[in-house]
């Protein structure tokens, strides 16, 4: 034992040059990362910002049971589980879908092209996304309520029904995300052994057959990993998006927790009220992350961890 | 991939493969035609776009709608700190990640499966906004340039992509090899590791590159003064909260058809906005998809 520590001490003075180059990482993590960890402790007391977080007073879990008292509260979290669920239902098949399509498509130029364009929408920001999504179904000025009445209908207003909100959320993520969310399929399926589909032709098996029992079975485990992780982050729906398509006519529909978090916070200054429902969200993904993650290594052998 | 077996297409493979295209198609001009149009809209006459003669191509071209956002201030300024901020975070943040990822990933680094924990666990558990708003208040960094550069130097997925790519791409061999011929840690990442990773840190670069010029949310909550704003909050106002300052338009007819205008004005905005981006994505082309792939292997 003596003599294990001894040789480590030598070992660690032999490099010492790499804790040198660690210290800065080390304490930028520790600074940036773990110091507002600490600041979580607020969250259980009456946060004044003269007084600091060490001179405030505790307030045990009032934030808590005001947070589960309050209807508004159980809106935000439903809302947050209708986006990001319905998110992951109509969003998931796209990029699988896609993927086995660029992988059949026999024409190489063709398939660059796709690739191309379909990858592109991944470099454009939120904010523009969102602008064009407001310039395109615009009342008045907007293409699609255009072509509407080109057609001889009547223009509807898409970002004023909060009905369509969800819809609107999801199809914009499937544009913007599909093709960057295909590249890995696309690579799990170039993993396929062609000898596979060789012996299959040899027994009559059509395309659609192949990649029914060759092809998709084959990335089955990439498939599985993908889904389990987006279920696990299910909780944690981002504001960046959410809270620039927000409208007095749908925030009943569209007030997420981050965004809500975001919103008691920082514009109202209820510091720890905020920090007490951030906290939560925090907890709760974090039981649904370990729980995706512990499901998906019994399933496919393969984990984040 | 089977057409070249030189066996014949059956008739479900021929429907198949008539499928394949239509979708592919069908996908090519579901991403393409908003940005054709945004396009096309933008370069066209005001009045043309406000009565929907616009569909693929510019109608009645005039560059009246670029003259007029070049020529806002906000949109420059904007431009310059937006450009200040990504150079200044992908350098910083390629600096950062190398000096964490180095010694992750040799294992003569006694604690290293301490430190990885340290710095993985941040992943799953954070402070959240608010204690992070905190922080970055008794700093004293808020409203500064710092804190758009700052923060986000050791990103700590990056320094795990990083790290796995050290340990998977570069052998054992080469730094014992290296020790014998005298050479110390220090220089063993600058001569050797740093130009066998190119590949990596252009990808984690680009990362970084295309996540700061399109960030806006930790720039509308920790800047206030309008001259350090990058360009995605003033793009923020112009297109969600409809502020365009009309001031700067001198030309009497423009001002006529002052509604027509301000909608060509957001087209032309997110076009400004995003060509930078558009021009990387040209040039990254190449690493994007192996950067993905890397970024799926796990830590």
């Amino acid at each position: 034992m003596e003599k294990r520590m001894q040789k480590r001490l030598k070992q660690m003075r032999r490099h010492w040059q790499l804790y040198l180059i660690f210290l800065l990482p080390l304490v930028h993590v520790l600074l940036f990362k773990y110091a507002p960890m600490y600041g979580i402790v607020i969250a259980f007391k009456r946060y004044n910002p003269v007084r600091g977080i060490l001179g405030s007073p505790w307030a045990g879990l009032k934030y808590f049971r005001q947070f589960f008292s309050s209807p508004l509260s159980w809106t935000v979290i439903i809302n947050t589980l209708r986006i990001s669920g319905l998110g992951l239902i109509f969003y998931f098949p796209f990029p699988i879908i896609l993927a086995v399509a660029l992988n059949e498509c026999g024409n190489r130029f063709y398939k660059k092209t796709v690739q191309m364009i379909t990858y592109a929408p991944y470099f454009i920001s939120t904010v523009v996304l969102v602008g064009i999504i407001l310039q395109v179904t615009d009342l008045r000025m907007g293409v699609i309520n255009m072509a509407i009445q080109a057609f001889g209908g009547q223009p509807i207003n898409f970002m004023g029904k909060p009905e369509m909100f969800t819809g609107i959320y999801i199809i914009s993520d499937i544009w913007k995300g599909a093709g960057y969310s295909s590249i890995l399929y696309l690579a799990a399926l170039s993993g396929v052994s062609p000898e596979l589909h060789e012996a299959a032709i040899v027994d009559g098996a059509n395309k659609l057959k192949r990649v029914w029992h060759i092809d998709l079975p084959s990335i089955l485990p990439t498939i599985v990993l993908q889904l389990i992780m987006g279920m696990g982050n299910i909780m944690n729906l981002g504001y960046e998006k959410v809270y620039l398509m927000q409208n007095d006519m749908n925030i009943a529909v569209s007030e997420v927790i981050s965004t809500y978090v975001y919103k008691v916070g920082l514009q109202r200054s209820n510091f720890s009220f905020s920090t007490a429902i951030g906290l939560m969200n925090t907890v709760v993904s974090l039981v649904l992350v370990s729980t995706a993650n512990f499901t998906a290594r019994k399933l496919t052998g393969s984990s984040m961890w | 991939m089977s057409a070249k077996h030189g066996i014949k297409m059956t008739r479900v493979d021929k429907a198949f493969t008539f499928f394949v295209y239509v979708f592919l198609t069908f996908c090519l001009l579901a991403v393409l035609y908003p940005l054709l149009y945004v396009v096309a809209a933008s370069f066209s006459d005001p009045s043309a776009v406000a009565t929907g003669k616009v569909w693929v191509w510019p109608v009645r071209p005039t560059l009246i709608a670029y003259q007029t956002v070049l020529g806002y201030r906000n949109i420059q300024t904007g431009f310059v700190n937006s450009f200040a901020y990504m150079f200044g975070s992908t350098a910083l943040s390629l600096i950062g990640t190398i000096m964490a990822a180095y010694p992750l990933s040799r294992k003569e680094f006694v604690g290293r499966g301490v430190f990885t924990f340290v710095f993985a666990f941040t992943m799953y558990v954070g402070g959240g906004l608010i204690p992070t708003y905190l922080l970055i208040s008794s700093l004293i960094m808020l409203d500064t340039y710092w804190v758009m550069v700052i923060p986000g130097m050791v990103s700590v997925w990056h320094v795990i992509m990083c790290r796995t790519y050290f340990q998977t791409t570069i052998s054992d061999e080469l730094y014992e090899a290296a020790e014998i011929d005298g050479c110390s840690d220090f220089w063993y990442l600058i001569r050797i590791i740093l130009p066998l990773s190119m590949p990596i840190l252009a990808v984690l670069g680009m990362y970084t590159a295309v996540g700061s010029w399109n960030g806006y949310f930790s720039a509308m909550i920790y800047l206030t003064s309008q001259e350090k704003y990058p360009l995605q909050i003033t793009l923020r106002s112009i297109l969600m909260l409809g502020r365009v300052e009309m001031t700067s338009i001198d030309d009497a007819e423009a001002l006529q058809n002052m509604q027509a205008l301000s909608t060509l004005l957001k087209y032309a905005v997110i076009v400004v906005a995003s060509a930078p981006m558009m021009v990387i994505y040209v040039f990254v082309q190449k690493f994007f998809v192996k950067g993905v792939m890397i970024g799926s292997i796990k830590g």
